[in-house]
């Protein structure tokens, strides 16, 4: 357990340590709502059925986070360590794989928690922004996104056998998402073909699933998100822990 | 007693590639015991399936009673390993790094002392990116003794390192098998090897040529020890050929090289020049070196 807790410290120590992770996480989805609540304000719209811009983005954005951290920051870093032989590294002591893999996951959860905690009061304070969900739910549903998005990010570090190739594939899957998602643009204002493809992006579902929980609908109504979710889940889990190598 | 290590008729190939062709070895316990060979010879696959960070094809290992297969775990707690290639995340700091790893082990000793030691105290909180290559080496030889391991694995320790910094980590390997460490290193420097081990086996090919201690395996190749020295003027070869113990002489111009065996060379060289009042200069003797060896048991030079 000492081993676990000592990694896990040192290794959020690190994220903070490096810019590039730490803006994506941390600065990016706040600084966009900034942007784009001054541009818009949060004044209720009929589209957003009588809410306001901000209200809608702050659901949506915790989707932005839970993204960049998956699919971008996660596979590169864990590709990059095993590439330059950190992982080896660790390999050649009595460190158990599953205590490694364990405190990262428990980093990269804290990590995408503290920026969607950043994001909420940029819009409680900014903007007043609305919450009609319960707090338990909301947490859930992001629970449930994170984690399925980890898997789907260790999958794509094992899948790849370089830290270029890891850092391409994330960018390629993660970018096309981003816009068609709902994450970025609402889905209310994408054509119809559009909203009809973004059923089949994963991203789509943790976003429909957060705004749904944040204007308090529960879980019952959303069992395709839960469950495409669950899905990628375990296939992430199985999959990358059928694959994993630690160099 | 139990040897600290016993490899018998290991075999590892990659692909169609044989790294390693039936190996076969013990390493003492308290013993400095080198492999040398060039590089691609098989050193690191060997020292990685002692390790047990490679699973052999075919042979039995055993390293400190344990099966470095089977009771991977309980083996890394007991031993200290310096990789080849690893390396840890750039922006974390020395203490932090002796911090973490002290933490994955049963018996993490107190890593103060021995960033002292290694002299690493000043390095204490830069990051692991900042540090010279000198610097990581000792840091990594810092994080295979926080264990207090009773055998340390070396692999290409001073690769990459200036002569002064090579020099500087002779000194830190002899200080562990002070302490009563077993060592395993290997090396593609036969200087290294001379200078460090008790016990050297030389690869070539995935196959050990031959294993002894350096002083043996020099002797062993009867090779002749050299007097080098320059003359001023006039210089007659024949007033050395006559003595029994030189077998031949060389002159390049103002530069002589009298072969012969060790014994009493080196003061007949001296008698003859000043009985015929030759005036010499800069004389020096070369021995035998094990990169004789290598050359003289694989007829090729070490390709570095």
């Amino acid at each position: 357990m000492r081993a676990f807790w000592k990694l896990t410290l040192t290794q959020a120590k690190l994220y903070l340590r490096e810019p590039i992770a730490a803006f994506f996480t941390i600065v990016y989805a706040p600084m966009m709502l900034v942007l784009f609540g001054t541009i818009y304000g949060n004044e209720p719209t009929p589209m957003f059925g009588g809410r306001g811009t901000v209200d809608v983005s702050v659901p949506a954005y915790i989707g932005l986070i839970i993204l960049s951290v998956g699919l971008m920051g996660l596979p590169i870093a864990t590709a990059t360590s095993r590439e330059k032989g950190v992982l080896r590294r660790y390999r050649a002591t009595p460190l158990r794989p599953a205590t490694y893999l364990a405190a990262d996951v428990l980093v990269y959860f804290c990590m995408t928690l503290l920026g969607v905690l950043l994001l909420i009061l940029v819009g409680k304070i900014g903007y007043r922004v609305r919450f009609d969900g319960d707090v338990l739910s909301l947490l859930a549903s992001f629970s449930l996104g994170a984690l399925s998005f980890f898997a789907f990010g260790f999958l794509i570090a094992s899948l790849s056998p370089t830290a270029r190739i890891a850092q391409t594939v994330g960018m390629v899957i993660a970018f096309p998402m981003m816009f068609v998602s709902g994450a970025t643009v609402p889905l209310e204002v994408l054509p119809e073909g559009v909203r009809h493809a973004a059923r089949f992006i994963p991203l789509t579902h943790v976003v429909t699933l957060l705004r749904g929980v944040w204007v308090g609908e529960v879980w019952g109504e959303h069992l395709t998100e839960v469950i495409v979710l669950l899905g990628v889940l375990v296939v992430g889990v199985i999959v990358s822990a059928k694959t994993f190598r630690w160099e | 007693m139990i040897p600290s290590i016993e490899v018998l008729n290991l075999r590892k190939s990659y692909g169609t590639t044989v790294a390693v062709d039936d190996v076969s070895f013990q390493v003492q316990e308290g013993e400095i015991f080198g492999m040398v060979g060039p590089n691609g010879a098989g050193k690191t696959t060997t020292i990685e399936c002692v390790e047990g960070l490679r699973q052999p094809d075919a042979g039995t290992i055993q390293v400190l009673g344990l099966d470095p297969q089977r009771d991977s775990y309980e083996l890394r707690e007991r031993i200290g390993v310096q990789l080849q290639e690893s390396a840890l995340p750039d922006r974390i700091k020395v203490w932090e790094a002796m911090d973490l790893f002290a933490s994955f082990y049963r018996r993490g000793l107190d890593w103060r002392p021995l960033l002292d030691q290694l002299g690493l105290s000043e390095k204490h909180s830069a990051p692991f990116a900042k540090l010279s290559g000198g610097q990581k080496q000792r840091l990594f030889i810092a994080l295979a003794l926080l264990n207090d391991p009773d055998l340390v694995f070396l692999d290409e320790l001073t690769s990459g390192l200036d002569p002064q910094a090579r020099r500087a980590m002779w000194d830190l390997v002899r200080g562990i098998r002070q302490q009563g460490k077993t060592v395993f290193l290997t090396t593609h420097y036969m200087e290294e090897a001379e200078q460090l081990c008790d016990r050297v086996a030389i690869i070539d090919r995935g196959q050990i040529v031959t294993l002894d201690t350096p002083e043996n395996l020099i002797h062993s190749l009867g090779a002749e020890n050299r007097v080098v020295f320059c003359v001023d003027g006039r210089f007659d070869k024949k007033s050395l050929q006559a003595f029994p113990s030189v077998t031949r002489v060389e002159q390049v111009g103002e530069r002589v090289i009298v072969y012969g065996q060790s014994d009493g060379l080196v003061s007949s060289v001296v008698n003859a020049l000043e009985a015929g009042s030759v005036r010499f200069r800069d004389l020096r003797t070369e021995g035998p070196t094990l990169e004789d060896v290598f050359l003289a048991l694989t007829g090729q030079e070490m390709r570095d």
